[in-house]
């Protein structure tokens, strides 16, 4: 990053952020976790799942109990050394779920805090240049009260990056802003990231919007950071039904695991489930929980049958239908329990095929969509 | 008029302002931010001169102020003089006495500031003292103002436990308060009128002063 203003910003390097916090209580930790430069990892996970103490953590806001933070090549934590840097000297931007902007200063001058490492002549400038970027021209002497919801995320996040910092921390940054201006915000950031090179961590409750901005999801339960991979392939394999339910996942199922004619077969009620993989290194007989991304049920059309309709053919009655603008949730009961299956499809094929509550239909479960959670059977 | 004792006056709410408002900024700060066992009990005692009757508040301090009770003994050592029916004395006593009016309205103004604005200027690379120079003391600053506000107007205008402690010694202990109740034991009702008149006057100018600081600031709480 730039001493100077620049037009032009210059990217910026910085190291990898590795953290590995534990402790028992009284918020128990047990974080393992590493961004690298340039990548957004979002920390998801419900309330209560500890994200927000992480960030704190690693601001130094919070001190856990044991634990190892780097970042850019510099020691942050070392509970085993004793070293514990305080928020002053870890270079980290952090931008506030409530913004946390100094009410009695401008906007130029809520930045100009952050530029202390520079000669006080030229913060002024700086900061105006920082503002500039965040395309805040001409609101600099704006007090953050006259100032809309984005406008004063962009001033934080002015603030929080005018410090030149290792890593930049995002605490629920969209949160207290409405739909539209959380859209154009999300869109922004992922500009801004073309522009720094450090490790961004955002923490958020929002599903879509990690799966949206981030390179990886790391999902949080209890503090534990429970997997960590890039959005697509954790919505299809979650290592354990724990993790697919904290991913608002609805189909998690439990079955037993068989042998036809020599082949390994999924028992699932009164059907005999094909599985393209895994099956094989499952004990026979063994419970297994597993779990089927609602993308890979395959509705039959009642009037002409399709390709596929012989992969896993399962019929259900419809429980539940659900219509949500141009989707339509459709809801599955089955006669061998109370498990249920749920699915989306475009409304007008819902209303092509007369589908309505009570009715029978049938579906494939594609045998590549099932996953298999052979972590927790029980959970 | 009793010049004299307008004098006193004033200078005895100067003095306790001055000694008083650091205090209120530390106690008010502490109170607001800390998480002690025995907070409630300190918030009592700070807030018990307000619901004393001030003769009992000032007998309490006469008492405790005499040679033989140890804070007075503590204070003739410390100094080699007494404290009651010295200037000495009713300062001490009015700190007491206007302890409530000087920490409670600071420790309400600390306790509006979101924590997490010292952890945002923490995290900007502020130190903590820099931290409430620069952010947590312009944000309590209304607070302090009426704080000022009304600790110089209820020293002005302490009467009960002046009285006890102090007496009314013509230049030392004889505050405006005082000279306007002698004045009426007195009958002179024109003297008592234009003390009462210049007292009205010179509280209303505190009061206008400090007020007319705490209301020019161009932000408020977003």
């Amino acid at each position: 990053m730039p001493d100077t203003p620049n037009p032009t910003p210059s990217p910026v390097d910085a190291g990898r952020l590795a953290v590995s916090l534990y402790q028992a209580g009284p918020i128990p930790l047990a974080a393992d976790f590493a961004c690298d430069p340039g990548e957004l990892l979002a920390l998801v996970g419900p309330s209560g799942s500890g994200k927000t103490t992480l960030l704190r953590a690693i601001a130094g806001l919070y001190r856990p109990a044991e634990g190892r933070i780097d970042c850019g090549g510099e020691t942050w934590l070392d509970t085993t050394h004793d070293i514990v840097r305080r928020p002053q000297q870890r270079r980290v931007g952090v931008v506030f779920q409530d913004y946390a902007l100094f009410p009695h200063m401008s906007a130029r001058d809520n930045v100009k805090v952050a530029l202390g490492h520079l000669e006080p002549g030229r913060r002024s400038a700086c900061a105006d240049d920082w503002l500039g970027r965040m395309r805040l021209e001409g609101l600099s002497n704006r007090y953050p009260s006259q100032l809309s919801g984005g406008q004063r995320q962009r001033v934080a996040l002015a603030r929080a990056l005018a410090r030149e910092p290792r890593a930049l921390l995002l605490d629920e940054p969209f949160s207290a802003v409405d739909q539209v201006t959380r859209r154009r915000l999300q869109r922004e950031l992922a500009l801004l990231r073309e522009q720094i090179h450090i490790p961004i961590l955002l923490v958020t409750h929002d599903l879509d919007e990690a799966a949206a901005l981030a390179d990886r999801i790391c999902v949080l339960h209890g503090g534990r950071t429970l997997q960590a991979d890039v959005p697509e392939r954790l919505f299809r394999h979650p290592d354990s039904a724990v993790v697919a339910r904290l991913l608002d996942r609805h189909n998690i199922f439990e079955g037993r695991v068989m042998e036809v004619d020599g082949q390994r077969r999924l028992q699932w009620g009164p059907w005999l489930l094909q599985v393209a993989h895994g099956l094989e290194a499952l004990a026979l007989e063994q419970r297994v929980a597993w779990y089927l991304p609602d993308s890979d049920v395959v509705l039959h059309r009642r009037d002409r049958p399709s390709r596929g309709d012989r992969e896993n053919p399962v019929t259900g009655r419809i429980g539940e239908m659900v219509v949500l603008g141009g989707m339509t949730s459709l809801t599955l009961f089955f006669d061998h329990g109370l498990e249920s299956l749920r699915f989306d499809i475009a409304t007008h094929a819902a209303r092509r095929n007369g589908l309505a509550r009570g009715e029978w239909v049938q579906v494939s479960l594609l045998a590549g969509g099932i996953h298999l959670l052979p972590r927790n059977p029980s959970d | 008029m009793d010049w004299t004792a307008l004098t006193v006056s004033l200078r005895l709410a100067a003095m306790t302002c001055l000694l008083l408002i650091p205090l209120g900024v530390w106690l008010g700060r502490t109170l607001a931010r800390a998480r002690f066992r025995g907070k409630s009990l300190c918030e009592a005692l700070v807030a018990l001169p307000l619901v004393m009757p001030p003769t009992v508040l000032g007998f309490y301090l006469m008492m405790s102020f005499g040679r033989d009770a140890p804070f007075g003994a503590f204070w003739h050592r410390l100094t080699g003089e007494g404290l009651n029916f010295t200037f000495s004395g009713i300062l001490l006593a009015s700190l007491v006495a206007s302890l409530p009016f000087a920490v409670q309205p600071i420790q309400r103004a600390f306790e509006s500031i979101p924590a997490n604005l010292s952890e945002a200027a923490w995290c900007s690379g502020l130190t903590p003292w820099q931290t409430f120079l620069r952010i947590e003391l312009p944000l309590v600053w209304p607070g302090v103002i009426s704080a000022l506000a009304l600790t110089f107007a209820h020293t002005l205008g302490e009467f009960g436990v002046i009285l006890m402690v102090g007496g009314a010694i013509d230049g030392e202990t004889r505050t405006l308060s005082i000279a306007i109740y002698d004045r009426v034991q007195a009958f002179d009702e024109t003297g008592a009128g234009i003390m009462s008149a210049m007292l009205l006057l010179v509280s209303f100018l505190t009061i206008g002063v400090v007020y007319g600081l705490a209301g020019r600031r161009r932000w408020r709480h977003a």
